[in-house]
Parts: structure tokens; sequence; C-alpha cells
């Protein structure tokens, strides 16, 4: 259901590395990578670059265009090892990271209107949702499934279709959630724009999550 | 693939399963650490892991990583041994059906991979059942 929504969304996405619709036939009939993830399950590895203009925000309204701020910012560890962690189903340092850059930021998980997440496989972006706090732990595949995460739902979860659909072009993927954020607060998504996005988070993380970013951004 | 000289450090690890106990807190550190990541100790005093445990989780490489493409389809898992260290490696001997979590495994020690026809032979453990 994760790479349906998010090949769904990508589909409307001109940048994407596939802007293709997929079934929940296809992804279940595609072949197996590492069970239980088959190849519909995985993100590609992508050629891509992203780029992104910084500057102090009281510059930001001398430019044409209009300013996004950077409300918060969070990053946090866990152990390499996924077989040191205390529980093998939980990001904690996408918690961790989350809670620093809300913080500063002033805001709570719920002021977002949308979430861009690093989906390297399906699972990863269930796992990030919970981690998150927007659902409980273990809700997130029920909750994907009944459309809290699609564009018109609660929470709307990799726009512009996420590392899965929109691709994976590893140093520049980090950016890339930051450019997503910056089109849709300035409105600019067309047709996978989230109505009314005035706030949204971007979430990145290494490795099987032993580093994790999260960032808030703002319409100014 | 392990470069030669990295293999070669990692000897006693790999074929003795040396692991470093923190002579503070306890923390046994697999692969030996030089500052305890639970009380910041640097001393260590050298232990032997517990060679049985059992499988916490489990799956089955069909895509492999460079290096090891002759041998997928493979399991590998992360099994929690007798001592409380929880370690990452291929699960060999066992029928993909057979797999499931709680399966009781043990540390055998066996060859890794094969570093060309004139290279270094890696060797290293793999969990059995027990």
């Amino acid at each position: 259901m994760v790479a349906v929504k998010n090949h769904d969304n990508g589909s409307k996405n001109p940048l994407a590395q596939f802007p293709v619709k997929i079934s929940v036939e296809a992804v279940l009939n595609s072949v197996l990578v590492a069970d239980p993830l088959r190849i519909l399950d995985c993100s590609p590895i992508t050629d891509g670059a992203a780029a992104v203009i910084l500057c102090p925000a009281e510059m930001a309204g001398k430019f044409k265009t209009p300013g996004v701020r950077i409300a918060g910012t969070g990053q946090a560890t866990d152990t390499i090892a996924l077989s040191s962690r205390k529980d093998l189903c939980w990001l904690e340092s996408t918690r961790v990271a989350a809670k620093k850059a809300l913080a500063m930021a002033g805001r709570k998980v719920e002021d977002m209107h949308f979430f861009e997440v690093h989906d390297c496989f399906t699972i990863a972006e269930i796992m990030v949702m919970e981690a998150l706090g927007l659902v409980p732990k273990g809700a997130g595949g029920k909750a994907v499934a009944e459309g809290l995460t699609r564009l018109d739902g609660k929470f709307p979860v990799n726009p512009s279709g996420g590392l899965k659909a929109k691709g994976h072009p590893v140093g520049a993927t980090g950016v890339a959630q930051a450019v997503e954020a910056v089109k849709q607060l300035r409105g600019e998504a067309g047709p996978r724009q989230v109505k009314g996005a005035r706030r949204g988070l971007t979430q990145n993380m290494g490795g099987t999550g032993g580093s994790s970013v999260v960032h808030v951004f703002e319409a100014m | 693939m392990p470069t030669p000289s990295k293999h070669w450090r990692e000897i006693p690890q790999r074929y003795r399963l040396e692991a470093g106990k923190c002579t503070r807190c306890g923390y046994v550190a697999f692969p030996p650490r030089l500052v305890c990541p639970e009380c910041g100790n640097r001393e260590f005093a050298p232990v032997k892991l517990a060679e049985t445990g059992t499988l916490l989780t489990y799956t089955v490489v069909r895509v492999a990583p460079g290096g090891f493409e002759d041998e997928a389809p493979y399991a590998v898992g992360i099994a929690e041994l007798a001592d409380g260290v929880k370690l990452t490696a291929q699960v060999a001997d066992c029928a993909f059906a057979d797999l499931k979590v709680g399966l009781k495994v043990r540390l055998e020690f066996r060859k890794l991979s094969e570093d060309g026809a004139a290279g270094v032979i890696a060797y290293g453990y793999k969990f059995v059942p027990a």
C-alpha cells in the first residue's frame, strides 16, 4: 500500500524517476529481493541532483520567489548495527530527531501539513510514521491501508512520490526532500499539491536508521 | 569483500569469537570496542562469546550484494546468544521453510568468501540449527 500510494503521488511528479501507477497485485507478484520485501517494496538507486539556496531570513524578501523558513532542525543517532538495537521494530533516532526539530519550531507533529520521509523500503515509511508519532507503534500499516497518508488524507506522506517513485539519488535525497517541501509551501506542486500546506516536515536517515535528520519548514 | 588487511585484523573475533567485557559495567562489546557505549569506560577484559543462541529475526537474501552473487539465495538472521550478545550472520544448513523466530542456533566456523582464484579465503562464523 505504501508503494502504491507513493507511485500514485509520483505519477503526478514530472521529475519522478518512475512516474507510473502500480497496483497492489503488481507489488505482491513482483520478485522477492529479501523476504518479505519484493522489488516493488524497494526504492531504486538513482542518478539525480538537488539544490537549495540558503540565506538569512531577513534577506529572503529581496528575492522574486517567496522564501521558505527552516523553523526547526534535529539530528540523532542510534547503534549502526541493527543487531545492537534494543528493539528491532523501532527507529529511536527518528523519534529523537523529530522531537528536537519540532521543539525548535515550537510545533507539534499534528501541526504539519505534509511529510517527506525516507521510504528506502516500504516498511521504513511505516516505521518512520510510527517514530514521528503519526500513529502508535504497530498501527502504521493499517493506517496506510485506510488512507491516512494519501495526498488527501489527514497526514499526507511523500507527496513527491518518495524515494520509491521519485527516486533515491542517495547523496541528493535529503536536499530533494527540502526541494519538495519548498514547492509544496509555495503552492507550486501542481497536481500533487497538498491543499493549504503552510508547514511541512522532512525526515532523512542513513544506514538502517543509525542516523536521522528531521527538518521543519514553514511558509513565510 | 573485506581487504586482506582488514580481514587479518578481525581474525580474533571472526575465528575465535573474542569479545570485550567492560570491567566497570559488564557490557559485552562484539566486535570489541575501545570505549564502552554504556558507561564510557576504556578497559575491557577479553571474553569468548557464547556459541548458542536463539533466532530473533531472519530473511532470505535472493538478490545478493557484490561478492555474494553466487551464493544467493541464502538466509541471514539476527540471534541473541546465551550471554545476551546479539549478532548478525548467515544461517546455514537450514531449509528456508524451517527458518522461524525462536529457532535454536549454534555458531559454527565456516568459509565466508573467496577473494578470486589466487586470493584470500575469508573464514568466520555462521549460524546453524542447534
